[in-house]
């Protein structure tokens, strides 16, 4: 009873400890030499997603939020990432390759795990087994609150505070004309219930597909743009996360086929006034096209918003690559362009995720017009 | 192959978070939002109509303003016509009237003046026939005055009858 009533209290300290125990530690890594730098790498680092939060200084030894790490292996583990991190670094040459791969031992909390390209692995005899570049040990089951995880927490946070202060002023002056945050967000909301799902979805159903469709909106150009800023709580690559576009993929196919009715099936496995013959290899097709929908969806967003990081990254990189401040000249004008393009993109990805998604949808509830 | 591996971690923190995020999302923003709007908007559209339909009211009441000006028009146009035709039958009529008044006025003067010279005439006749007898009486008793003058008168009387 009294676990039962300080579970939540308990949780918390719990959260708090891992979050806040080993926070900006600095580690003096003297050792550490300046290597050549690695454009490509630095971007992949960048981009994907990362158990710590990458504040300054060299990649090793720099300043870094750690995270805490989840674990489902035998039981939950959880312990703060800055065990992986402040561990030994252990590289392996790859005995046919040839190719050097490095992977961070745990210590303490994380001792017997290895984390290797942001991948924790259990490890086997001491050491992770590599195969064509990649281990092969076990992976636990990883739960942890990531960079990305992070982010999404920030920019959920975000969504909900703009929108409920939103809702809170119209719940208070009713229906009048809109004011200060409210008169921002109403074009945008507007735009969303008006011109996707009123004019591509049946007009007697689409109010039900509004919410859906308004979230994913926000959700998506919020951490689109959350990801343009290049500091905390900004500069993770969420939607650029195929994790992420997968998910809100997947919901937009769900939404599909469930609320798919009569009209929508016949579509697609008897195509009216299509021979017998013919619909013997339209019917793959049009199962496939199911999936392809949904699936370039996922990939279009994912690569818009890699892309547009691997670029700014790629641009920002010239001048380090050639050692040169005057190579600012020139870059920091292009990355400026392209940050600046970002933005629209960031708007335009969010309302064709969003246009397409209602455009399924409005083809799944269609009335027979025959 | 990282970049598109999908990492389960991640999966279950966007599915769970997007799934509140929805959930809170349509129950305490998306509902008074859209609720607001959407009643505005009718408000607005039924302000719209509104003002619609008064403008084709007035349009209505103005045309019938015209309608009853001009029939008020034409009806005072028709009493003033009527007016003026009356005047005038009575002007005709007060004439024709004294005309014949004055004729019969007239009539009535000449008739009288007949009378009264008629009367006179009768008079002057009454009047000349004494003077003419006290004349004839006076001639007759200078006549008879003597003898002779009585044979004579009687001689000539005589002859009158005689040559008859």
């Amino acid at each position: 009873m009294t676990f039962a009533k300080h579970l939540k209290y308990n949780i918390l300290f719990l959260f708090a400890l891992v979050f806040f125990g080993n926070i900006l530690a600095e580690k003096n890594n003297t050792k550490e030499t300046e290597k050549e730098f690695n454009v490509s790498e630095m971007i992949m680092h960048h981009i994907k997603d990362a158990h710590e939060w990458h504040l300054w200084g060299p990649e090793h030894g720099g300043t870094s939020i750690y995270l805490p790490v989840i674990l489902f292996d035998n039981g939950l583990k959880t312990f703060n990432s800055g065990n992986f991190y402040h561990g030994a670094i252990v590289e392996q040459k790859d005995s046919i390759t040839g190719e050097v791969s490095e992977y961070y031992l745990g210590k303490g909390p994380a001792a017997g795990y290895a984390l290797c390209h942001e991948e924790i692995y259990i490890l086997h005899e001491g050491k992770l087994e590599f195969k064509e570049g990649h281990p092969h040990n076990v992976q636990p089951y990883d739960f942890s609150i990531t960079k990305n995880v992070v982010s999404l927490f920030f920019g959920t946070f975000l969504v909900l505070v703009l929108m409920l202060s939103v809702a809170s002023f119209y719940k208070k002056n009713g229906a009048v004309a809109p004011k200060g945050l409210a008169k921002f967000i109403e074009p945008l909301i507007l735009l969303v219930q008006d011109e996707i799902a009123y004019t591509n979805i049946n007009h007697n159903k689409y109010k039900k597909f509004v919410p859906f469709l308004l979230t994913v909106f926000f959700f998506i150009i919020t951490n689109n743009l959350l990801g343009m800023i290049p500091l905390l709580p900004g500069g993770a690559n969420l939607t650029g996360n195929i994790t992420v576009t997968l998910f809100l993929a997947t919901l937009t196919l769900l939404i599909t086929v469930f609320s798919g009715n009569k009209n929508y099936w016949r579509h697609i496995f008897a195509t009216p006034g299509v021979p017998i013959p013919i619909l013997i290899i339209m019917v793959p097709i049009e199962i496939i096209g199911i999936f392809t929908k949904p699936i370039a969806l996922m990939i279009r967003l994912f690569a818009n918003i890699t892309a547009g990081h691997i670029i700014i990254l790629a641009l920002i990189s010239i001048i380090f690559i050639n050692k040169s401040l005057a190579w600012g000249a020139l870059s920091v004008p292009m990355a400026l362009f392209i940050s600046v393009l970002e933005l629209l993109v960031a708007f335009l990805q969010a309302y064709l995720f969003t246009m397409l998604s209602a455009l399924f949808i409005g083809a799944a509830v269609e009335e027979d017009h025959h | 192959m990282d970049l598109i591996k999908p990492d389960l971690g991640l999966l279950f923190w966007t599915g769970l978070v997007f799934c509140l995020l929805l959930f809170l999302l349509a129950k305490f923003a998306w509902k008074p939002i859209l609720n607001a709007v959407n009643a505005r908007g009718q408000k607005i559209q039924e302000a719209l109509d509104l003002a619609e339909k008064t403008r084709a009211e007035m349009q209505l009441l103005q045309a019938e303003n015209d309608k009853i000006i001009k029939e008020a028009r034409a009806e005072r146009d028709l009493i003033v016509k009527d007016a003026k035709e009356t005047a005038t039958k009575m002007i005709e009529d007060a004439k024709t009237k004294s005309k014949i008044e004055a004729d019969k006025i007239v009539e009535g003067a000449r008739t009288s003046i007949l009378m009264e010279k008629n009367a006179a005439i009768a008079e002057l006749k009454t009047q000349v026939a004494g003077i003419s007898l006290s004349i004839a009486e006076k001639i007759v008793r200078q006549e008879l005055s003597s003898d002779e003058k009585q044979k004579s008168l009687a001689n000539k009387l005589a002859d009158d009858v005689n040559m008859n």
